[in-house]
C-alpha cells in the first residue's frame, strides 16, 4: 500500500501547490477589478486600489442622465440590437444551405468565411470611413449596424453552421415529405432545436459589438448619436480624469449587461464557453 | 502582395454568380436546368449574408488595395490621383512608420506570444489539478476581465499603471522604487494590459485541449517515472499541438488590431513610445489628414493578417 499513500500524498501536495498558484495569479487579476468595484462607491476615489472612505451612491447619483448615460447606452443598444438581430438572421439563412445541401462551393464558401473571421477589421476602417464618406452613409446608425453586421457575419455564420450540422437531418425530411419549404422547416424545426447555439451566437456578436470601440469611434461624429464606448472616452478621457468614482461608476453601469449576459449562456452551455471548442471547429 | 484580397472576392462572389450544384442527391435525374433552378433556390438563403459581406467587407478590402496607391486626403481635395507605390516608399523611409513597426512586434510577442500563450497554458495546466472552488474562482475573475469592454479595460489598467495607482501603491508597500509606468515603460504598460485582457481566450482553449487528453496516458508516464516538465514537454505539448497553433494565430491576429485599449490608456504616448500600427494609421489619416498614405499602412497591417490567417486556416483545413 505505500505506494498508493506515498501517490496520493503527492496528488494532495501538487493540489495544493496548484491552489497557490492560482489563487495568486487571482489576486493580481482582481486588482484592477477590486479598483472599479470600489471606487464607485468611494466619495473620494482615486486611482488606487483601497478601502473606501465610507459608502456611497452619489457617484452613481451623478452619472445616471440623460446626456452621460441613457442617451450612450440607448445608442448602444440600437446599434448593438440591430447589428445583432440582422447578423443573427443573416448567419441562420446562410448556415442553412451550407448545413444541409452538398455543393462543391461550400467548401470554398466556409474556407473564405474563416479566412474573413480572423482578418483585423481595425485595418479596414480608415478606408471604410472613406468609403462611407462617399456613400453619405457616415456619421448615421444604419450604415454602423451595417458595418457592424458584416463584420461580425463570418464568425456568425461559422458558428452558427457548425451548431446546425449538431441538428439531425432525419427530423426534416419527415417535415420535407410534408411539403414543408426550407424556411418551414429552419424556423419550425432547426432553429428551435438549436436554441443554445442561436443563443451562443446572439450573446457572441451582442457582447463583441457592445465593447467595440473602433467602429463607432470612427463611423460616427454627432454627440447625441455615438453609443456608450465612445461616449465613456469623450466624458472621462478628455476631462483629464478627475472624477474617478463617477468614471468607475459608468463603468460598472455599461459593463454590466454584458457580464450578465455572459453568465446567462455560460451557465446554459454548463460552465465551458463552447467558444474555446467552437473556435477549433 | 495583395493575393489574398482576389481570393476573399472571387470566392465569396462564387455562389451568387453560379449558384452551388447540387452534388447528385438521391432524387433521380433531371434536366440540367431544373437543377440550375434548384440550386439557385437553395442557394437563395446565403444571398443577404453574401450581399452584406460583398458590400461592407470586401468593398472595403478592395476600395483600401485601392486607394493604399493614391493620394486621396481627407478635406477639401477635388480628385486623387494614382501615385504608384510612393505611399509604400514613404511609409518604408519614415522613421515614425517603423518605430510602430518596431512597437508592434513588441507588443505582439511581449503580450500574445509569451504573455496570454503562456499564461493561459499555465492556468489551464494548474486547473487540471486544482481544487474545485479555487479553479473557479480563478476562471471568473480571468473571464471577468475578458469579458469587459476593451475601453474599460483600458481605464482600469490606465488606472493601474499611473503612478497614483494600485501598482505603485504596492511597490511603495514592498519599498521598491517606483516610477509612472505609463511614461517610463509605455509600451511594456499596454502589454501587461492586453495580458490582463486576452489571457482568458487562451486559457478557455487550452482547457478545452487538456481535457481531451485521455488520464490514462498521463498517468501511465506518471508511472513511468517521468516528471511534471518532461511529461508537459513530451507527452503534453504534442498532444495539444493543434490547440498551440490556433491559439497563437487568434491570439496574434487579435493583438494585431488592438486600438481602444491603447488609445485609452496612452493616446500612443508620451511622443510615439506606444503607437503601434493601428495608431499610427489612425494618426496619419485624421490628424495628417492622409487618407491614401495610411490607407497603405492599413493594407500591409491586412497583408500581415491574411498571412496569420492563411496559416490559420492551412492549421484547421482538415475540420473544414
Amino acid at each position: 500500500m505505500a505506494p498508493t499513500v506515498t501517490l496520493a500524498a503527492r496528488r494532495r501536495s501538487r493540489r495544493l501547490a496548484a491552489d497557490a498558484g492560482l489563487l495568486a495569479v487571482a489576486a493580481a487579476f482582481s486588482l484592477p477589478l477590486a479598483w472599479v468595484l470600489l471606487s464607485s462607491v468611494d466619495p473620494h476615489a482615486d486611482l488606487r486600489v483601497k478601502a473606501p472612505d465610507g459608502l456611497t451612491l452619489a457617484n452613481f447619483d451623478a452619472i445616471l442622465k440623460q446626456d452621460i448615460t441613457f442617451t450612450p447606452l440607448l445608442n448602444s443598444l440600437i446599434l448593438c440590437g440591430g447589428g445583432t438581430l440582422l447578423t443573427v438572421v443573416c448567419a441562420a439563412l446562410a448556415a442553412y444551405p451550407l448545413s444541409r445541401f452538398r455543393s462543391r462551393l461550400n467548401r470554398p464558401f466556409l474556407l473564405t468565411i474563416l479566412f474573413a473571421t480572423s482578418l483585423p477589421i481595425t485595418a479596414v476602417m480608415v478606408p471604410v470611413y472613406a468609403l462611407f464618406v462617399q456613400v453619405n452613409l457616415i456619421d448615421t446608425m444604419q450604415g454602423t449596424i451595417l458595418f457592424f453586421a458584416a463584420s461580425q457575419l463570418p464568425f456568425a455564420i461559422w458558428l452558427m453552421k457548425n451548431f446546425m450540422d449538431g441538428v439531425p437531418k432525419e427530423l426534416e425530411e419527415a417535415a420535407w415529405t410534408d411539403g414543408a419549404s426550407s424556411l418551414q422547416s429552419l424556423v419550425r424545426i432547426v432553429l428551435p432545436l438549436m436554441g443554445p447555439g442561436v443563443a451562443v451566437v446572439t450573446v457572441f456578436s451582442f457582447v463583441m459589438m457592445w465593447g467595440n470601440f473602433f467602429v463607432p469611434f470612427m463611423l460616427l461624429l454627432t454627440p447625441d448619436q455615438i453609443p456608450a464606448s465612445v461616449s465613456i472616452n469623450e466624458f472621462f478621457g478628455n476631462r483629464g480624469m478627475v472624477a474617478y468614482g463617477q468614471l468607475a461608476a459608468f463603468s460598472i453601469v455599461y459593463s454590466t449587461p454584458v457580464i450578465l449576459l455572459y453568465v446567462l449562456i455560460a451557465r446554459r452551455l454548463g460552465g465551458g464557453f463552447a467558444l474555446g471548442g467552437a473556435v477549433k471547429g | 502582395m495583395t493575393s489574398a484580397l482576389p481570393h476573399t472576392k472571387t470566392a465569396g462572389g462564387g455562389p451568387e454568380t453560379t449558384g452551388p450544384v447540387p452534388a447528385g442527391p438521391p432524387s433521380g435525374r433531371r434536366t440540367p436546368g431544373a437543377s440550375v433552378r434548384r440550386a439557385l433556390v437553395r442557394a437563395l438563403p446565403v444571398s443577404p449574408a453574401l450581399v452584406l459581406l460583398l458590400l461592407f467587407l470586401a468593398g472595403p478590402i478592395a476600395y483600401c488595395a485601392w486607394i493604399a496607391f493614391t493620394d486621396l486626403q481627407l478635406t477639401g481635395q477635388a480628385h486623387s490621383s494614382f501615385v504608384g507605390l510612393a505611399n509604400f516608399r514613404k511609409a518604408f523611409a519614415d522613421e515614425e512608420f517603423i518605430n510602430a513597426v518596431w512597437l508592434t512586434l513588441v507588443f505582439t510577442v511581449v503580450s500574445s506570444l509569451l504573455g496570454q500563450n503562456t499564461l493561459g497554458l499555465a492556468l489551464a495546466t494548474l486547473m487540471q489539478r486544482a481544487s474545485k472552488p479555487v479553479r473557479t474562482l480563478t476562471g471568473g475573475v480571468v473571464i471577468t476581465a475578458w469579458v469587459l469592454p476593451e475601453v474599460v479595460a483600458g481605464f482600469l489598467l490606465y488606472a493601474f499603471f499611473r503612478r497614483e495607482g494600485t501598482l505603485d501603491a504596492i511597490l511603495r508597500w514592498l519599498h521598491l522604487p517606483t516610477q509612472n509606468w505609463l511614461f517610463t515603460l509605455p509600451i511594456l504598460a499596454v502589454s501587461f494590459a492586453n495580458v490582463w485582457r486576452g489571457t482568458a481566450f487562451s486559457m478557455l482553449v487550452y482547457s478545452a485541449a487538456l481535457n481531451e487528453i485521455p488520464s490514462e496516458i498521463t498517468e501511465a508516464a506518471q508511472v513511468d517515472g517521468a516528471g511534471g516538465w518532461r511529461r508537459m514537454w513530451h507527452i503534453t505539448l504534442p498532444m495539444i499541438r493543434r490547440s498551440i497553433g490556433t491559439n497563437l494565430m487568434l491570439n496574434t491576429l487579435q493583438t494585431l488590431s488592438v486600438f481602444g485599449l491603447i488609445w485609452v490608456m496612452t493616446r500612443g504616448g508620451p511622443g510615439n513610445k506606444s503607437q503601434t500600427l493601428p495608431l499610427y494609421m489612425y494618426e496619419q489619416a485624421f490628424q495628417n489628414s492622409m487618407i491614401g498614405y495610411a490607407t497603405a499602412v492599413a493594407l500591409l497591417l491586412l497583408v500581415v493578417g491574411s498571412l496569420f490567417s492563411l496559416v490559420y486556416l492551412r492549421l484547421l483545413r482538415t475540420e473544414v
